[in-house]
């Protein structure tokens, strides 16, 4: 057994070392980024390498001072994640600027990147012990509903690109999709913990299935209702698949009980039915997927064929940063964000973020099973799977594994609302590994 | 609940493991297809910003050369000459991608071919740009004779040389110029596009080897060719000095030109394009007439040229004869379904004046590698076997008379001290007076150059002779260039 202060070292400063990996992946990024275009540094190189830095160890200070015996790897890879993102997005920017469009978006995307940090360490400074939320579970079920309606009010609402999934107030706008996505996992986690027994046992017999009480069964009912609520009137198939995965996911992992599994998918196969057949832009997308190649120049085939070029012209090695033409893909920034990566950082470049990510879910679930409390267990476990199954959503679309369906990719892709939400997920993921040393320490 | 969140964490880490797959499939196994798309818009863009081989004639005029400049793109492609080789070389743009001969050979220009790659241990150490130079068959000093002869009318020139299917000249009115449309200015680019395919007289197509006409008396070579072959007419056969006949199954008189009586043997027949013995001819061979054209290429997929998009030539097809009569008989003289490119009808003449072979026409002479060594050089194939060398030994004096008989239709396509031997053509086509064509090759002994001749609405229709007075000329000026010209010493 090692003692929690030698932990909590070796912890920090592995925090502290990588990080330094990757604020030089992101600065020689940058760095190779301007050297695409010649052989000058980028005019505000010293600005931004001192603001990484500053960023960086603001953030791993507050976890020394808040959280110091959570896991030393999470906060390096989500920092490589955000470092990569940035200077794919800089480079997106500088290639649409040259055909004539310009874009600052990396820049706006910095702004949220510094959001993101204070938010992790607010998060980190007020939520000191994740059994507390276990109080708020409805408050943050109906803060959830609230957040995921909310893009449905008449003024506040706007539809971006077919999506129903932005809300303005004065110049603020942001997708309240991101924080519902936090508070839910945590509603349901709490939810599931007080009835997992409940749920798990059954009281009533049907034919050979035995099921729990219908006023027990009522807020999964509910849950299921929003998701497909979320289909419907805001067309987002992206976050509506996500939900309800995630629904499922954690079901089970309280209840145990695969017979919970089997229902969601015979939900969701039903779901997905009937939204094939009743709105063309899901006909469009699984059409596009099975074979798009007819589509090419249509709105079935295009950005996946596109995306499928830029993988391809990546090749093994990449083409280096700055010399594909990705850009030209549409949502470059946000949605095809990977396929911009695969084309100039190559499939060792891809591979290497789809290990960043397994890394941060492996920390998540273990920290999930290291946890002692259930709450704790099942809102790691949920968090945890919340960002492998969007990972997955996203990467999988634009691989053509999968249906496109427009989502982020985490801490990757351009976008504050999706940034900062991840940016709380780690926060909480970093507070429950930090308690879970802590109790080791204690027994 | 630990085994539970277990399996979950399996199942993503697999979700993790398939993406990997996913990714390894398409950057590894399929990147090498994907990257060589057409429709992959980085094959084009990268060939944008590449340095270019030179597209040179066999006489080494340039045609095509890559100029370095200062913009993004890095090479501009310029086109010495211009209009004058636009229908083989063809452009490359940016807005409408490549044509022609840049388009056929863009792997080699751009050094694609591995044997343009490495040529020495030390090409290996200075990663210098290999690029290839596309040698052509064309000849400028006959392509020059080709325009000055054709002027300002609508028509094209196609010349072969009938040892080795090589296009020495190929020539089309109108046509364009393909420097504006390399312009980097793609703007300015688009729009002379735009002016270019809305343009009613077509001058972006190649008529050479894109137009289909009716043949006219021209295919009378082909009808006799498969009459001979067949055994049913020998020079001597005699026909009926008539003025016209009617086809069975038809009450439509087809008549000789300006209402002649002609006929007799079969030599004077052809000597005076009589259109009355051949559609006889043609109505005798049935579908044997339909399956002896597809010796010459005809209803068959289009010759193999090295240039892109070649159009097919057809006419009456086999088995049709029963129920069609009338077209066997309108077929066997150059009209009714018939439809040639001009191409095709100088492919017809190389095949009389080569014992009845038909080489593949190709413009590609060979590919030379930066330091001028050849790397690879064109060697001819057969692409038909028309007829036996009997029928084209005759078919050869037939020609010969034609030129050189007083009676004959083609007089004006005669050189002094070079014997030529030639077909007229008079094609009807709706909508305006008859295309002129004149299929000729020399010299008629020694056979060097086949050439086919359309001048489109150049002719009367009350004459026969038009074809030969307005295309044969015009044949007889590019031979002359060549035969006689400075190229030839």
């Amino acid at each position: 057994m090692i003692a929690f202060s030698t932990l909590r070292r070796r912890r920090r400063n592995a925090e502290l070392s990588l990080g330094l990996l990757a604020v030089i992946v992101t600065i020689g990024g940058y760095i190779l980024l301007a050297l695409a275009d010649g052989p000058t540094l980028p005019p505000d190189l010293w600005p931004l390498l001192a603001s990484i830095v500053a960023l960086y160890v603001f953030a791993h200070l507050a976890v020394r001072r808040l959280a110091p015996g959570a896991d030393g790897i999470l906060l390096p890879l989500a920092a490589a994640l955000n470092g990569i993102g940035f200077v794919t997005i800089a480079r997106v920017d500088r290639g649409l600027t040259s055909i004539g469009t310009p874009s600052h978006l990396a820049r706006i995307q910095s702004g949220w990147s510094a959001v993101g940090v204070i938010a992790f360490v607010l998060t980190l400074l007020f939520v000191r012990n994740v059994r507390v939320l276990e109080r708020y579970t409805y408050t943050f079920a109906l803060l959830a509903l609230g957040l995921f309606l909310i893009p449905l009010v008449p003024h506040v609402g706007l539809t971006v690109n077919g999506a129903r999934i932005w809300a303005h107030f004065g110049p603020l706008h942001f997708q309240p999709g991101e924080p519902a996505k936090v508070l839910w996992v945590a509603f349901f986690a709490g939810y599931l913990t007080q009835k997992r027994e409940l749920l798990s046992a059954g009281t009533r017999s049907v034919g050979r299935l035995r099921l729990p009480a219908a006023r027990h069964l009522g807020p999964l009912g509910a849950t299921w209702g929003v998701s497909i609520l979320v289909l419907v009137f805001e067309k987002d198939l992206g976050s509506s698949l996500l939900f309800f995965a995630v629904f499922a996911a954690m079901l089970y992992m309280a209840t145990e009980r695969s017979a919970y599994l089997i229902g969601s998918l015979a939900l969701f196969s039903v779901g997905a039915t009937a939204a094939y057949n009743m709105f063309g832009h899901v006909r469009d997308r699984v059409q596009g997927w099975l074979n798009p190649w007819p589509y090419r120049l249509g709105p079935k085939g295009f950005q996946i064929i596109q995306s499928w070029y830029a993988f391809a012209a990546g090749g093994v090695y990449g083409k280096g940063i700055g010399l594909g033409i990705s850009y030209k893909i549409p949502y470059a920034s946000t949605d095809f964000v990977f396929a911009a990566i695969g084309e100039e950082l190559g499939l060792i470049g891809t591979i290497a973020v789809v290990i960043c990510f397994l890394l941060i879910v492996g920390s998540g679930y273990r920290i999930a099973i290291e946890s002692t409390r259930p709450f704790s267990k099942l809102f790691a476990a949920g968090l945890t799977t919340i960002l492998g199954l969007q990972t997955f959503i996203i990467i999988g679309g634009v691989t053509r594994m999968i249906p496109l369906t427009g989502i982020t990719l985490p801490f990757v892709s351009y976008g504050g609302s999706s940034l900062v939400a991840n940016f709380v997920i780690l926060a909480l993921l970093m507070r429950m590994s930090d308690e879970n040393s802590r109790d080791e320490a204690r027994t | 609940m630990n085994h539970a969140i277990r399996k979950v964490a399996i199942v993503v880490v697999l979700l993790f493991v398939a993406i990997s797959a996913q990714l390894t499939y398409i950057q590894l196994v399929r990147a090498s297809s994907l990257n060589k798309d057409p429709h992959n818009v980085r094959v084009a863009t990268r060939d944008l910003t590449r340095d270019r081989g030179d597209i040179v004639s066999e006489d080494g005029a340039v045609l095509a050369r890559s100029v370095p400049v200062k913009d993004s793109y890095k090479y501009q492609r310029e086109y010495p000459l211009g209009a004058l080789f636009s229908a083989v070389v063809g452009y490359q743009s940016i807005n409408n991608g490549n044509a022609g001969v840049e388009s056929s050979y863009n792997d080699e220009l751009l050094g694609k071919d591995v044997r343009l790659q490495t040529r020495s241990f030390s090409d290996l150490l200075n990663s210098h740009n290999p690029t290839g130079t596309v040698v052509l068959t064309l000849n400028r000093v006959a392509q020059q004779a080709a325009a000055n002869a054709l002027r300002n009318r609508r028509g094209s020139v196609v010349v072969l040389d009938v040892k080795t299917g090589g296009v020495v000249a190929m020539f089309s009115n109108p046509n364009y110029d393909s420097n504006p449309l390399a312009s980097h200015n793609t703007e300015a680019a688009g729009k002379f596009a735009t002016a270019l395919n809305n343009d009613k007289l077509k001058p972006n197509l190649v008529r050479a080897y894109q137009e289909r006409y009716p043949a006219g008396s021209t295919f009378k070579v082909l009808t006799a060719a498969v009459a001979l072959d067949d055994g049913i007419v020998n020079p001597q056969t005699t026909f009926p000095r008539v003025t016209q006949i009617t086809p069975p199954q038809s009450n439509k008189t087809l008549s000789n030109f300006g209402g002649e009586n002609c006929g007799g043997t079969l030599t004077e027949s052809f000597t005076v394009s009589c259109n009355t013995t051949f559609a006889k001819i043609g109505l005798t061979l049935g579908d044997r007439l339909a399956q002896g054209i597809t010796k010459f290429g005809i209803n068959e997929p289009a010759p193999p040229i090295d240039l892109p998009n070649p159009a097919s030539s057809v006419g009456p097809t086999d088995g049709t004869f029963k129920n069609n009569m009338p077209f066997f008989a309108l077929g066997a003289i150059g009209q009714g379904n018939v439809a040639v490119t001009p191409l095709q009808m100088a492919l017809v003449a190389e095949a009389v004046a080569d014992d009845g072979q038909i080489l593949v026409p190709h413009v590609l002479d060979e590919i030379r590698a930066s330091d001028g060594t050849v790397v690879r050089r064109y060697e001819p194939k057969v692409w038909q076997t028309a007829m036996t060398p009997g029928t084209a030994s005759i078919l050869n004096q037939f020609m010969r008379n034609v030129v050189a008989d007083p009676n004959g239709t083609g007089t004006a396509a005669r050189i002094p001290g070079i014997t030529v031997a030639g077909k007229t053509g008079t094609a009807e086509a709706p909508g305006g007076p008859p295309h002129t064509w004149f299929i000729a090759f020399a010299p008629a002994e020694a056979p060097r150059y086949a050439i086919a001749v359309i001048v489109e609405r150049g002719g009367d229709l009350n004459s026969e002779s038009t074809g030969g007075k307005v295309a044969a000329p015009v044949a007889a000026q590019v031979l002359t260039s060549l035969l006689k010209g400075p190229a030839s010493g």
